[in-house]
């Protein structure tokens, strides 16, 4: 591991390097809106940014605690109600990615964000749904980010809180979902991208200094690695510095870095 | 038209054990006053209604003032979890909580179906998980036209809806702005509709379009200045981050959680007296 920078800074550049300037984002709170920030303030000054609350295009000069801060709707070209946010907005077809997390990851992708154990006894009550179940489907993509280990990546999710490729396949296509689905998974160890055939997620890149037996004991199934799996690029000084800025603005701002949750 | 009351009042007048109650607000302008005034006047067997839990309903929730949550997302943002939510849903406790689990599009799209009058709301959702499967109320429909089949879900149409907004007029017209949730629709879409302001202003002055509920479709206003803490009101105060942060020790064990609720609402006579024990030095200037 080269000292210079974090693994979970690794992960939010690769994942900022994935939205296109000028791409339409849908972004969930923490990690993937450290994420979307990260690649407004770089490479993707045009991206516009949607949160599930009401702005559209918002700049947040920091990153935002909850889903709903005021410094969204100052910095929105405009603040519409939630319900035409997930109506006209999502459902009508204007995101181009969905940016989201998970508590739980299957292998095909689908998301768990709802229980831990059965879900009329649950071990652990997560939080939910939130817009994630629209978000996952009618987005014309989505990235995912995690954290990689056996008790996110899982062989069987409790409960499918959010869909991704289903039984893979064309499972998800026959359920008639609107989106394309997952476009890849980016964790504190490589970037996954779904099989183009079988839709299983399998590794296509390996962050520096990361080998492949910690990714084969951090992660609940078999896991496959692509045919051409190479390194994901360092974080380059630029983006480092931008990032840190960021979380530093945002330090100050609230006394957390922002995206701890 | 809209009655001027104190919010004891209209807690009193207009909330009552068993109801169906939605108090919303979107991250902002979270009617927490009129919260706590519920659990002041000890009220039992709520139906809860909110997209978002949040600090509000942990502490309704811990306080034993619910017997059923529906809800689409249940977490402190950007802290983690909310600890007496989970507790009612892990343990039981204080008592057993029914919960009807549905997604923010779903929930949005009922309050609008509410707010319309119609008996259910129409979204492409749901399609491959597995709520349907332990919520019976999410069920589909086919599009006569295309046949497509969509998610079908049921209205929301609370008896009460509570929120929170920046200014209303001496007749009670009351207007917001910012980031503005569900909070038109869910009063809409309710029976009766409890709306506590920043202040109590001769004029709105306000733009054409703006958001504006005519006195006529709320039944008590009430002028609670800072009412919404420690959420904000856009314009008038921000988001107090230590609070949400230091609820989650507050909130971990259920002593700490009930001795809290005890010392900073059951033995107050009002929010500006909490305001005042949380030694918020901002609430002199609005309650002399």
């Amino acid at each position: 591991m080269n000292a210079a920078y974090s693994a979970d800074e690794m992960m939010t550049v690769a994942a900022a390097r994935m939205l296109r300037n000028g791409a339409v984002c849908f972004v969930g709170i923490g990690l993937p809106s450290t994420a979307a920030n990260l690649a407004r303030l770089s490479h993707a000054p045009e991206v516009v940014l949607i949160y599930e609350s009401g702005p559209i295009g918002a700049k947040p000069p920091v990153l935002p605690l909850s889903i709903g801060d005021g410094n969204l709707a100052d910095t929105a070209d405009t603040v519409v109600s939630t319900p035409e946010i997930f109506r006209y907005w999502l459902q009508g077809g204007r995101v181009d990615v969905g940016f989201l997390g998970a508590a739980q990851l299957d292998r095909f992708a689908n998301i768990n964000t709802t229980v831990v154990g059965p879900y009329a006894k649950p071990k652990v009550r997560l939080p939910g749904a939130g817009g994630a179940p629209e978000i996952s489907s009618s987005a014309k993509e989505v990235l995912i980010m995690v954290k990689h280990s056996k008790r996110t990546l899982v062989h069987k999710l409790d409960f499918v809180t959010s869909v991704g490729f289903l039984t893979g396949g064309d499972a998800r296509e026959k359920a008639g979902l609107p989106g394309r689905g997952p476009a890849a998974v980016i964790t504190n160890q490589c970037i996954l991208r779904p099989h183009p055939e079988s839709r299983e997620l399998e590794v296509v890149s390996i962050h520096p200094g990361v080998d492949r037996r910690t990714i084969v004991e951090s992660t609940g199934w078999e896991i496959r690695f692509a045919e051409k799996c190479g390194e994901t690029e360092a974080p380059r000084v630029a983006e480092l510095d931008v990032l840190r800025e960021l979380r530093a603005r945002t330090a100050a701002a609230h006394g957390v870095p922002g995206d701890e949750a | 038209m809209a009655d001027w009351l104190t919010l004891a009042e209209a807690v009193a007048a207009h909330v009552h054990d068993g109801d169906s109650v939605a108090l919303e607000g979107f991250t902002h302008l979270i009617p927490f006053a009129a919260g706590h005034e519920i659990i002041r006047q000890g009220r039992r067997n709520l139906s809860l209604v909110r997209m978002t839990p949040d600090l509000i309903y942990d502490q309704l929730i811990g306080a034993g003032c619910a017997g059923k949550l529906t809800f689409s997302w249940g977490g402190n943002p950007g802290v983690g979890s909310l600890h007496r939510f989970r507790d009612a849903v892990e343990n039981g406790w204080p008592g057993p909580l029914e919960i009807e689990e549905r997604s923010h599009s779903d929930l949005a799209n009922a309050y609008v179906a509410g707010a319309a009058n119609l008996p259910f709301a129409v979204l492409r959702g749901y399609a491959g998980s597995d709520f349907a499967k332990v919520n019976d109320r999410i069920r589909s429909i086919t599009c006569p036209f295309t046949g497509e089949v969509l998610a079908a879900t049921p209205a929301v149409r609370p008896d009460v809806t509570v929120i929170h907004a920046q200014k209303a007029d001496w007749k009670g017209n009351v207007l917001l702005w910012g980031i503005l949730g569900v909070q038109k629709e869910a009063v809409l879409a309710a029976k009766r509709a409890i709306v506590t302001v920043e202040e109590r202003v001769r004029s709105l002055d306000a733009p054409p379009n703006a958001c504006i509920l005519p006195s006529w479709v709320v039944t008590a206003v009430c002028e609670v200045p800072r009412g919404a803490t420690p959420s904000y009101a856009h314009g008038y105060y921000d988001r107090d981050n230590v609070f949400y942060r230091a609820w989650d020790q507050v909130s971990r064990s259920r002593e700490r959680f009930t001795a809290w609720v005890e010392k900073h609402i059951r033995n107050t006579q009002s929010f500006a007296e909490y305001l005042m024990l949380q030694n918020d030095t901002n609430a002199r200037a609005v309650y002399p």
